[in-house]
């Protein structure tokens, strides 16, 4: 039983962050309707920013302040400069647009700082408190849970009540009528891709320390555990998303803990394969009607 | 120059040959295709005793990947699903044939015969493989089936962590294989060998491929792609298309993956990471979607792109630390950043702009001549 409380708190505590990731990854295809292969890649390289900043500064704060920066700055100059060029009329080209990022950025991070994992440090103690015998929360799983409860609200916050939002909204539903109504429709497609990244950058820095440390690759099945995520909740849902990541962390969690952890990669793919099968469209999109 | 403009097709053709009539005085495809193949290969013959043996085995690199990015053409080039998972299916081939050859090997089996059996188990091991995914592949679309392709792409080299009792972990198999018949002499050199070896299989790969393409399943395959809907109303099963678009691809990236394993004599999950994966798809793209060609420019890409950048970093003197690091990634940023520009600038690849080059001086030289 105490194993299974456990395995539990860390899996919601691993499938928060899968959340944050996936969210991002429903940002951008609500916004631009593409699926943002490149956000782990992007996501490291924040990541190592701040790993320079730490350890040349000293402070954990400053690296996480910098790496959320970074990630905001690198979501707007991927749009600006490549993903805003690219043709869209197949739904093919993004993707592998997307996947030059990848293999350009995890080139260039291994060039300037080696192939070699880099311990990446976490600001609490990540030992669980115990209560009343069984070992629950250690301080690191509540600043996890307490930032992406944080962003996601203030995401939602920003979505449904600001003006921004608002925007934003529109411009991805109907690009051209926003555009006729005053909305800079490309300004909110960089936003968007802006929000995303740094999110993603977020749920890096969260995530690192939990794993096997700073890598050009440390992504790699995070990225598919997010996606998976995502597609669990529909691609078009930020709620979904958030709820595809707690189930896929729970799932994750108790494979490794009961299974052995070689098998988690397989078990995101059976998972993703299931849905994907059962229902397409994930589990809180509406059904859409059928075209033959 | 206007007048040699509107000579040309119109620019947003579909960018593949396969939609040219079929030029009849020529005779059938198939016979075209055989002259073209074994022209081919007596070249290949030649150049294998042109050239010193390190370019022979560079040759059949090339070859075997080949066969891996002819087959991706066909299913994302012409059939237009998008597979990152061709690295996987490549692990599939190359242990196969490690397992098999293996097997052979302890019970003390020798003779010509057994490495193309367990070539063809290879393929069959693929196949089956290939129609898995591909009955899934055939009900999603677009980032549904990247996602899961690269859920494969990941799993497949871990399954062979973590089944180490047959596949050895993270250290891998070796792949024994036996020296050249001793009918070609004693001192025959080894990686000619391997040229002939792979050379032959690749061409045999690529006539059937070739040949596909140009059939009703070929003309099915581009139809599904480009409208299902219209697809479908013209009386294609387009699931079925699809998964024997995939099928197809499967068996030929086996293969590819199964000639890889033979050329280096041993096969390790390391080899076959996604970025494998996504070399192959980055080759493909470069090399021009949807011709048989372009493909080819995408093989010989993967194999010289690497040992370019290896003499380039060579040439300026660094420390070893600093070289090292440059010789695994250099090729990698320059693959990554020649697709973005190529997708944003020539969709049409290396393949695209060279016939693009040829039918201007095509146009012009007719031109002249009117």
């Amino acid at each position: 039983m105490d194993r299974f409380v456990f395995l539990t708190i860390d899996g919601l505590s691993r499938g928060a962050v899968y959340a944050a990731f996936a969210l991002a990854l429903v940002l951008i295809w609500r916004a631009a309707r593409v699926v943002n292969f490149a956000q782990g890649a992007m996501a490291v390289a924040a990541a190592y920013v701040a790993y320079t900043v730490s350890t040349t500064t000293g402070s954990y704060w400053l690296g996480f302040a910098v790496a959320i920066v970074a990630g905001l700055l690198l979501g707007a100059l991927v749009d600006r400069v490549v993903m805003r060029h690219v043709d869209h009329a197949s739904h093919l080209n993004p993707v592998i647009v997307a996947l030059g990022l990848v293999l350009l950025i995890q080139a260039v991070l291994g060039m300037v700082y080696g192939n070699e994992f880099r311990p990446a440090e976490a600001p609490f103690s990540r030992s669980a408190l115990t209560v009343g015998g069984v070992a629950v929360l250690s301080p690191y799983d509540l600043f996890v849970f307490a930032t992406i409860g944080v962003v996601v609200s203030g995401l939602a916050w920003m979505f449904a009540r600001t003006p921004v939002g608002l925007r934003m909204r529109a411009a991805a539903f109907a690009p051209e009528v926003s555009r006729l109504l005053g909305v800079n429709v490309g300004g909110m497609l960089t936003l968007g891709w802006a929000l995303a990244s740094g999110v993603g950058a977020l749920a890096a820095m969260l995530v690192m320390p939990t794993e096997l440390g700073l890598h050009p690759h440390a992504m790699d099945l995070v990225f598919v555990s997010a996606f998976t995520a995502a597609v669990v909740g529909g691609l078009d849902s930020p709620p979904g998303a958030v709820v595809g990541g707690l189930v896929v962390g729970l799932l994750l969690s108790y494979v490794s803990g009961y299974a052995g952890s070689d098998l988690t990669p397989l078990a995101v793919l059976v998972l993703l394969l299931a849905v994907l099968l059962v229902r397409p469209g994930g589990l809180f999109a509406p059904v859409a009607a059928r075209r033959v | 120059m206007s007048a040699t403009r509107a000579a040309l097709p119109p620019k947003h053709r579909p960018a593949d040959t396969g939609d040219r009539p079929v030029d009849r005085r020529l005779g059938s495809t198939l016979l075209r295709h055989l002259a073209v193949v074994l022209a081919v290969g007596l070249l290949l013959v030649a150049v294998s005793y042109a050239v010193e043996p390190f370019r022979n085995f560079q040759l059949a690199t090339v070859a075997a990947y080949l066969c891996a990015t002819a087959g991706l053409t066909v299913l994302t080039g012409l059939n237009g699903q998008l597979s990152l998972g061709h690295g996987a299916l490549m692990a599939t081939g190359a242990y196969t044939v490690a397992l098999c050859q293996n097997a052979f090997a302890d019970r003390g089996m020798t003779g010509g015969w057994l490495l193309p059996l367990s070539l063809g188990a290879a393929i069959v091991s693929t196949v089956a493989v290939g129609a898995v995914v591909g009955v899934a592949a055939a009900r999603l679309r677009g980032p549904y089936l990247a996602g899961v392709t690269l859920a494969v792409a990941i799993v497949v080299p871990a399954l062979a962590v973590t089944f180490d009792g047959v596949f050895n972990g993270e250290q891998g198999l070796s792949v024994p294989v036996e020296p050249p018949p001793l009918s070609l002499g004693p001192y025959f050199p080894y990686e000619r060998w391997q040229l002939w070896l792979t050379g032959a299989a690749t061409l045999l790969a690529l006539l059937l491929l070739a040949n596909l393409i140009r059939s009703r399943y070929g003309r099915s395959f581009r139809a599904v792609r480009d409208d299902e809907v219209a697809a479908r109303l013209a009386g294609i099963h387009v699931a079925r298309t699809q998964v024997l678009a995939f099928v197809v691809s499967a068996a030929t990236a086996g293969l590819g993956g199964a000639l890889l394993a033979v050329l280096a004599q041993s096969v390790s999950p390391g080899a076959f990471s996604l970025t494998l994966s996504l070399f192959l798809l980055m080759a493909v793209v470069i090399g021009g979607l949807g011709r048989l060609t372009g493909a080819l420019w995408g093989a010989v890409l993967l194999v010289a792109l690497p040992d370019l950048t290896h003499s380039v970093t060579e040439l300026l003197t660094l420390s070893p630390a600093v070289a090292q690091r440059l010789e695994g990634n250099l090729p990698l940023a320059i693959f990554g950043l020649t697709l973005i520009v190529v997708m944003i600038a020539a969709p049409g690849g290396v393949q695209g702009l060279l016939s693009r080059l040829g039918r201007g001086l095509l146009a012009r030289w007719s031109a002249r001549r009117s």
